[in-house]
C-alpha cells in the first residue's frame, strides 16, 4: 500500500445549511494537512449517520511524537473525526465511514483489518472517566493481559508500574494497586484511564475532551502529563478550549459544520488565522 | 331474601338515592340565587354511597360471621357425654350436623344432631330475615341522611372525595390482611403441630413418615411411631432445584449474553417472545409433560445406559422445572446486561479487546449483582413449585442425593397431606402448616437476599 | 539481542505479540459466540419438544370414534309411562334399545357373544338416546340411524395403541369384540368425528365421555370472580400508593408487604383460603367463589405492581395542567391520570388473569379437585376449573385419557395466548409514548 493514495470520494449531495454561506467556504482546508513521515493519514474522509452527514471531505495527517489538537464548536464533527482514526464508529450501528484512513501506510479500513490490533496501537482516553469496576492494577493490566504482552507476572507488574509512573499516578496509588479504580479522585480516574491506555504501548493516543469533567487543578495535572508524553507518542486531543489547544498542542486543526476549514501550527493558527471562519471561532464571534 | 338479592337491592336504593338527590340539589339551584358549593352529581353522589356503604359493610360482615355464630350456639346442642368422649372431634360434629342442614346426609345419625340442625335452619332464617332488615333500613336511612343534608353550603363534593379517599386506602389495607392472614394461618396452625411434635425432630428428623393419626389411635401404627422429620423433604426439594438451576442458568445466562450483546434486534424481536412462552406455560402442562414424556424418556435412557432410573426421577423433575425457569433467568439477567453503562464497553474496546473479552472481562463482573439476584429468585421460584413435582416426581420421602432417584419435596407433601381428608388436630394434618411456614420463610428470605445483594453491590461502578 | 528494559514493551514488540494472539483470540471468539446461540437452540428446542409433544397427543384428542347403527326407537320400551317425563326416561330400558340395535348390526347371537358386542359402546350412550328422545319425542317409533361413541377400550384399538397381535389374554379387548369390530368398519358403519364429548360433556371416569364443559364453566366463574375483586382494589391501592398516600412508615410497610405478597409461592394463598375462609368463616369448599377470591389475592400484587407503574408513566405534567385549572386532587386522578393510565392497567390485569387461569396448586388446597359431574350454574355451586381438570385427568391410565387430557390442554394453551395476545394488542394500540 503506498501513502498518499486517493481514494476515488462519493458524491453525495451536502444538505443545505441555512447558518453558513457556502461562497465563504472554499472546498479546500486551508493550511498545511501534510507532515513528513506522518503516522496517520487521512484523506476525504466522510461520515454518515443515516442519512446525515457528519463530517465531509476531511484530509489531514498526523505526525510521530506531536500533539495536535481539533477544536470548533459543538457538533462540528471533531469528535466523530477522532473515532474513525480508531475505528470506534464501528461500534454505533448507523454509522458508514468512507475514504482512506492509513495507520503507518496501511488501510485500517480494508475489510481484511481486524480491530483489535488496531486499537493496540491507537489508544483512547474518554471524556467522562471510564475505570473498569476492578482495581487499580486490573484496571491497568487489563490491556496487558488480554494481548499476551508480559512474559511472566513480574513483568506484568513492571508493565503497570511503568504506566502508572508515566502516567503520573505511581506516587499516589502505588501503595493501594488493589483498591477500586472508581474509588480514585475524578483527576485521578482520568490518568488511570490514561496508564491504562499507556499499558499496551500505543503509537497514538486519542483524547476526546479529557479534561471536559475534571476541576482546573486535575485538568492542570494532566496537560502537564500530556506535555511529558509527547515525547513518546503522538497525542491527537479534541477539546472545545482554546486556551487549553494553546497550551498544549503544537498543531491545531479547526472544526466547522464537518469540514475540516484550516489546520496549522498552534501559534500562526492563532495569531494569524487564515481563513474568516477560523478567526470568528477564535475572536469568540461564535462557538 | 337471599344474600345476592339483599345486594341487589342495597344497589338499587343507592341509584335512587342518587337520582333524588341529585335532582333535588339542581331543582335547589333553580330555586335559590346563591350558588351551590359543589356540582349537582355530588349531592347524588353523596347519597349514594351514604345508602351503600353502611349496608354493604353489614351484608358483609353478617353474611361472614352467621357461620361463626351458629357454630358456637351449636355445640349446646351436643350432648356431654359425646364432648367428653376420647374420640371426640368438635369440626366432625359441625360437619355432621351441617350436613342434615344441607341435605346431603349420609346414613341415619344420632337424634341431638338433628335437634341441632333444626335450630340452626331457623337461626339461618332469622339471620336471612334480619339481615334483611338491618342493611335495607341502612341503606334507606343512609341515603336519606346524605339527602337531608342538601344545602347550598354543604361541600358535597369534599365529602364525596373524602369518602372515596378512605375506600382507595382501605383497599390497599387488603395487602396487609392477607398477609395478616397468611401469618395467622400458617403461625398458628403451625405453633399447634409443635406442640405435638418437637421442633428439633421436624427441623433434624431424618425420617418423613406421618401415618394416618386414625390408624395409629386405633392401634394398627404398622411401623410404630410417627416420625416428622423434614429433612428428606427439604434434601428432596434442593436436588431437583439444583437439577433445575443446572439447566436453567447456563441456558439462561449464555441466551441472555447473546440476545443483549449480539443478536441482531430482527433476532432479539423473534427470539425474546419465544421465550416469554415458555414462561406462559401453566406448571399443570409443565408436569403432565414431565410425567409422560420426559420421565419415561429419561427412565428408558437410563435403563439403555445401564442405569438404574426411578419411574419418577428427581432428574425428570428438574429438568421440566429447569426449562420452566430458563426464561426468568434469561430475561432478568437481560435487564442487567443491558443496564452496564455503555462506557465500560467502549473503554474496554478502546484497548483491543475483542467483544467476548469485554463480556467476560468487564460486562459481566459488572452485571454480576443482578445476575446473583436473578439466579436468587430463580431458586425461589423453583422452592415454591408445586404442580410439577406434585405430577412427575415421587410422593415418598427418600433422602438421597442421586438425581435418578424418586425424592418428594416440600411442596408435594403439602399438597398430598391437604388434599384429601383433613383432620385439623392430628399432627399429620398440622405438618402441613409447619412445612408452609417454613416454605414462606425461606422463599422470603431468597427475595430479600436478592433484593438486598442487588442494591448493595450496585453502586460499584455508578 | 538488546537489553530491553522490563516494563512497557516497545510498540513493535506490542505489535507481534497482539498478531500472535489473534488466532487464539478469535478462536474463543467463535466459540462464545457458537455457546451463545446453542444456549438459545438449547432453550428453543425444549419448546418445541414441549409444543409437539402436546400436539401430537392432543390434536387426536379432538376427535373419538363413533359407530353409526340403526335403532328402532321403540317407545314402549323407552318411555313405560308413556309421559315423556325425565323418571319415566330413567325408567325406562334404553340400554336395552340400543343393545338390540346393536346386535342386528353385527348379527350377534348368543348370550356370550351379545356380551362382548355390548361391550363395544360407551357406557354414556343410553344417557345420549335419553336425550334425544326428551328433546324431540318426534323420534319415538321411528327408525333412526343414530350416532354413539365407542367404548374407550374399543377406540384404543382402533388408533392402533391395543394391538391385534396381542395374546387375547392380554388385551383389553377380546377376539369376539375384534371381529365385530372389522365387521362394523368393513359395513362402513365405524366414524371417526370430531368428539363433542370433549367440548360438552363434564367430567365421567369413562374416558370416552370425558369432556371439558364443566371445568370449562369453572373457570370462567372463578375468574370472573377474581377480575371482580382484584381489579379495582389492586387499581385502588396503586392510586393510593402513588397519589395519595404520604410517604410515611406506613406506606412503607403496606410496600414492603405487596412486594413480599409477590414472592409468597401459590400454595400459600391455598393454604390461606383453607384456613381462613373454609375454617373460619365456614364457606362451602370447592366453589368458585372461593377460589376466585384465593386467585384475586394472588393475583393483586401482580395488578398493584403493573398498575403502580403505569400510573407513574403519566407524566407530571398532566397533573399540574389539570390542578392548575383548579380540579381537586380525586379530580385530577380520576379525569385525567387515570384514563391515560388504563391501557397500561388492562394490559397487567390481563397477564394477571392470564396467570390465574394457569393456576392449579392454590385451587386444590381449597378443594376444587372433587370429583363433579354437574356443570356449575353459579359461584356458590361446586365446581372445578380446567387445569384442575387436567391434573385430575393426568392420574388416570387410560390411553385415550392421555390424548383428552392433551387436548384439554392445547384448549388452556389457546385461551393463554389469546388473553396474552389481548394484552399485547391493548398495550401497542392504546399506549401512548410519552
Amino acid at each position: 500500500m503506498e501513502d498518499g493514495k486517493m481514494v476515488e470520494p462519493q458524491k453525495v449531495d451536502a444538505p443545505v445549511r441555512p447558518d453558513i454561506d457556502l461562497a465563504k467556504l472554499p472546498n479546500a482546508t486551508i493550511g498545511d494537512i501534510y507532515v513528513e513521515n506522518p503516522r496517520m493519514t487521512a484523506r476525504q474522509v466522510r461520515v454518515n449517520y443515516g442519512d446525515k452527514t457528519a463530517i465531509e471531505d476531511v484530509s489531514l495527517d498526523i505526525g510521530g511524537s506531536e500533539v495536535i489538537s481539533f477544536i470548533g464548536p459543538s457538533g462540528c464533527g471533531k469528535s466523530t473525526f477522532l473515532r474513525c482514526l480508531n475505528r470506534m464508529n464501528d461500534t454505533i450501528k448507523t454509522c458508514k465511514v468512507s475514504g482512506d484512513i492509513r495507520l503507518n501506510g496501511g488501510d485500517i479500513y480494508a475489510p481484511d483489518v481486524d480491530v483489535v490490533p488496531l486499537r493496540a496501537r491507537v489508544g483512547m482516553v474518554f471524556q467522562k472517566p471510564n475505570p473498569f469496576p476492578k482495581s487499580i492494577f486490573d484496571n491497568v493490566a487489563y490491556g496487558p493481559k488480554i494481548h499476551g504482552l508480559a512474559d511472566n507476572t513480574g513483568h506484568l507488574k513492571q508493565i503497570v508500574q511503568e504506566a502508572l509512573e508515566r502516567a503520573g499516578l505511581w506516587s499516589e496509588v502505588h501503595n493501594r494497586l488493589d483498591d477500586p479504580g472508581t474509588g480514585l479522585s475524578g483527576g485521578q480516574q482520568q490518568r488511570l484511564c490514561i496508564a491504562r491506555a499507556i499499558a499496551v504501548s500505543p503509537e497514538i493516543i486519542l483524547m476526546d475532551e479529557p479534561c471536559s469533567a475534571l476541576d482546573p487543578i486535575a485538568t492542570a495535572r494532566i496537560e502537564q502529563l500530556i506535555h511529558e508524553l509527547s515525547s513518546e507518542y503522538s497525542i491527537v486531543i479534541v477539546t472545545h478550549s482554546l486556551q487549553q489547544a494553546a497550551r498544549v498542542s503544537k498543531r491545531t486543526a479547526y472544526f466547522h459544520l464537518g469540514r475540516l476549514v484550516e489546520v496549522g501550527l498552534t501559534d500562526k493558527l492563532f495569531m494569524k488565522p487564515q481563513h474568516e471562519m477560523t478567526n470568528n471561532y477564535i475572536t469568540g464571534r461564535f462557538g | 331474601m337471599t344474600t345476592f338479592q339483599i345486594a341487589a337491592t342495597i344497589l338499587f336504593i343507592g341509584l335512587v338515592y342518587f337520582l333524588i338527590a341529585q335532582n333535588s340539589a339542581r331543582q335547589l339551584q333553580v330555586s335559590i340565587s346563591t350558588k351551590l358549593h359543589s356540582r349537582h352529581q355530588y349531592y347524588g353522589f353523596f347519597a349514594c354511597l351514604l345508602a351503600w356503604l353502611p349496608a354493604y359493610a353489614l351484608l358483609i360482615v353478617m353474611a361472614i360471621g352467621d357461620d361463626i355464630v351458629f357454630r358456637s350456639l351449636s355445640t349446646s346442642f351436643i350432648p356431654d357425654a359425646v364432648r367428653t368422649d376420647a374420640d371426640f372431634n368438635e369440626i366432625i360434629a359441625h360437619a355432621q350436623i351441617k350436613n342434615v342442614v344441607s341435605g346431603t346426609n349420609f346414613g341415619t345419625q344420632p337424634d341431638w344432631v338433628y335437634e341441632a340442625a333444626e335450630a340452626w335452619q331457623g337461626w339461618i332464617a332469622t339471620s336471612a330475615t334480619l339481615t334483611t332488615f338491618l342493611c335495607l333500613s341502612l341503606a334507606v336511612l343512609g341515603g336519606g341522611w346524605g339527602y337531608y343534608k342538601i344545602n347550598p353550603n354543604f361541600r358535597s363534593r369534599n365529602a364525596v372525595e373524602k369518602i372515596i379517599i378512605a375506600l382507595l386506602a382501605a383497599s390497599s389495607l387488603i395487602a396487609i390482611l392477607t398477609t395478616l392472614g397468611i401469618v395467622f394461618s400458617v403461625v398458628f396452625e403451625s405453633l399447634r403441630f409443635f406442640a405435638l411434635v418437637p421442633v428439633s425432630e421436624f427441623l433434624f428428623g431424618l425420617t418423613w413418615n406421618p401415618q394416618f393419626e386414625g390408624a395409629e389411635r386405633a392401634g394398627s401404627g404398622q411401623m410404630g411411631l410417627s416420625t416428622y422429620g423434614s429433612v428428606p423433604l427439604f434434601a428432596g426439594t434442593m436436588l431437583i432445584s439444583a437439577v433445575a438451576l443446572t439447566v436453567a442458568v447456563p441456558v439462561g445466562l449464555f441466551s441472555a449474553i447473546y440476545l443483549s450483546e449480539y443478536a441482531s434486534d430482527r433476532t432479539r424481536g423473534v427470539v425474546k417472545p419465544l421465550m416469554e412462552l415458555l414462561a406462559g406455560v401453566p406448571t399443570v402442562v409443565y408436569g403432565f409433560f414431565a410425567a409422560l414424556t420426559v420421565a419415561p424418556f429419561v427412565r428408558s435412557m437410563g435403563v439403555t445406559l445401564g442405569l438404574d432410573v426411578a419411574s419418577e426421577s428427581a432428574l425428570a423433575a428438574g429438568l421440566v422445572m429447569g426449562i420452566m425457569i430458563i426464561p426468568f433467568i434469561s430475561s432478568l439477567s437481560d435487564d442487567v446486561i443491558t443496564a452496564v453503562p455503555q462506557a465500560l464497553r467502549e473503554a474496554s474496546y478502546a484497548l483491543g479487546s475483542t467483544q467476548n473479552e469485554t463480556i467476560r472481562q468487564v460486562v459481566l463482573p459488572a452485571a454480576l449483582p443482578g445476575v446473583v439476584a436473578s439466579v436468587l429468585l430463580a431458586v425461589s421460584r423453583a422452592v415454591g413449585e408445586t404442580m410439577i413435582v406434585v405430577m412427575a416426581a415421587g410422593l415418598a420421602a427418600n433422602l438421597s442425593m442421586n438425581p435418578l432417584d424418586a425424592v418428594t419435596t416440600v411442596t408435594a407433601q403439602i399438597v398430598t397431606i391437604l388434599v384429601g381428608d383433613q383432620e385439623f388436630e392430628s399432627a399429620k394434618t398440622l405438618s402441613a402448616f409447619a412445612l408452609a411456614l417454613t416454605l414462606i420463610v425461606i422463599t422470603l428470605m431468597l427475595n430479600f437476599i436478592a433484593l438486598h445483594v442487588v442494591n448493595k453491590y450496585r453502586e460499584q461502578y455508578d | 539481542m538488546i537489553d530491553t528494559p522490563k516494563g512497557l514493551v516497545s510498540p513493535t514488540t506490542a505489535t507481534e505479540r497482539v498478531a500472535a494472539s489473534m488466532a487464539k483470540r478469535k478462536k474463543s471468539e467463535r466459540n462464545f459466540q457458537l455457546l451463545g446461540r446453542s444456549a438459545i437452540a438449547v432453550a428453543l428446542a425444549f419448546l418445541v419438544v414441549l409444543f409437539f409433544s402436546i400436539f401430537s397427543k392432543g390434536l387426536p384428542g379432538f376427535f373419538q370414534y363413533y359407530v353409526e347403527i340403526e335403532v328402532e326407537i321403540d317407545r314402549e320400551k323407552l318411555d313405560p309411562t308413556g309421559d315423556l317425563s325425565l323418571q319415566s326416561l330413567y325408567d325406562g330400558d334404553a340400554r336395552g334399545v340400543i343393545r338390540s340395535a346393536l346386535y342386528a348390526a353385527v348379527d350377534a347371537e348368543g348370550r356370550k357373544n351379545k356380551r362382548a358386542a355390548g361391550k363395544l359402546i360407551s357406557a354414556g350412550a343410553e344417557q345420549r338416546l335419553r336425550e334425544l328422545v326428551y328433546d324431540d319425542p318426534s323420534l319415538m317409533d321411528t327408525t333412526q340411524t343414530l350416532r354413539f361413541a365407542l367404548d374407550d377400550d374399543v377406540d384404543s384399538f382402533l388408533r392402533g395403541f391395543i394391538k391385534r397381535e396381542t395374546p387375547e389374554n392380554d388385551r383389553r379387548i377380546s377376539d369376539k369384540m375384534v371381529e365385530y369390530i372389522d365387521r362394523l368398519q368393513s359395513d362402513g358403519k365405524i366414524v371417526y368425528a370430531f368428539s363433542d364429548y370433549l367440548i360438552f360433556g363434564s367430567a365421567s371416569r369413562n374416558p370416552e365421555m370425558a369432556g371439558i364443559y364443566g371445568a370449562f364453566i369453572g373457570s370462567i366463574l372463578t375468574l370472573s370472580v377474581c377480575l371482580v375483586l382484584a381489579f379495582p382494589i389492586g387499581v385502588a391501592t396503586a392510586i393510593y400508593l402513588e397519589e395519595i398516600a404520604p410517604k410515611n412508615r406506613i406506606t412503607e410497610i403496606i410496600e414492603i408487604n405487596i412486594n413480599n405478597l409477590a414472592a409468597v409461592p401459590s400454595v400459600v394463598f391455598g393454604i390461606l383460603g383453607l384456613a381462613v375462609f373454609i375454617g373460619i368463616f365456614g364457606m362451602p369448599r370447592s366453589i368458585p367463589l372461593i377460589g376466585g377470591v384465593v386467585l384475586a389475592l394472588m393475583t393483586l400484587p401482580t395488578i398493584i405492581i403493573s398498575s403502580r407503574a403505569a400510573i407513574r408513566a403519566v407524566p407530571p405534567s398532566v397533573r399540574e395542567a389539570a390542578l392548575g385549572v383548579g380540579a381537586s386532587q380525586v379530580q385530577t386522578i380520576f379525569h385525567h391520570v387515570i384514563p391515560l393510565a388504563m391501557p397500561g392497567m388492562l394490559t397487567g390485569t390481563i397477564i394477571g388473569m392470564a396467570q390465574a387461569l394457569g393456576e392449579t396448586a392454590p385451587l386444590l388446597m381449597i378443594g376444587m379437585v372433587a370429583f363433579i359431574v354437574d356443570v356449575p350454574g353459579g359461584v356458590t355451586d361446586p365446581g372445578t376449573v380446567l387445569p384442575v381438570q387436567i391434573f385430575m385427568w393426568a392420574d388416570f391410565a387410560e390411553r385415550m385419557f392421555v390424548q383428552k387430557t392433551s387436548a384439554a390442554i392445547i384448549v388452556l394453551l389457546a385461551f393463554l395466548i389469546t388473553m396474552n395476545a389481548a394484552a399485547i394488542i391493548v398495550r401497542k394500540k392504546l399506549e401512548r409514548r410519552w
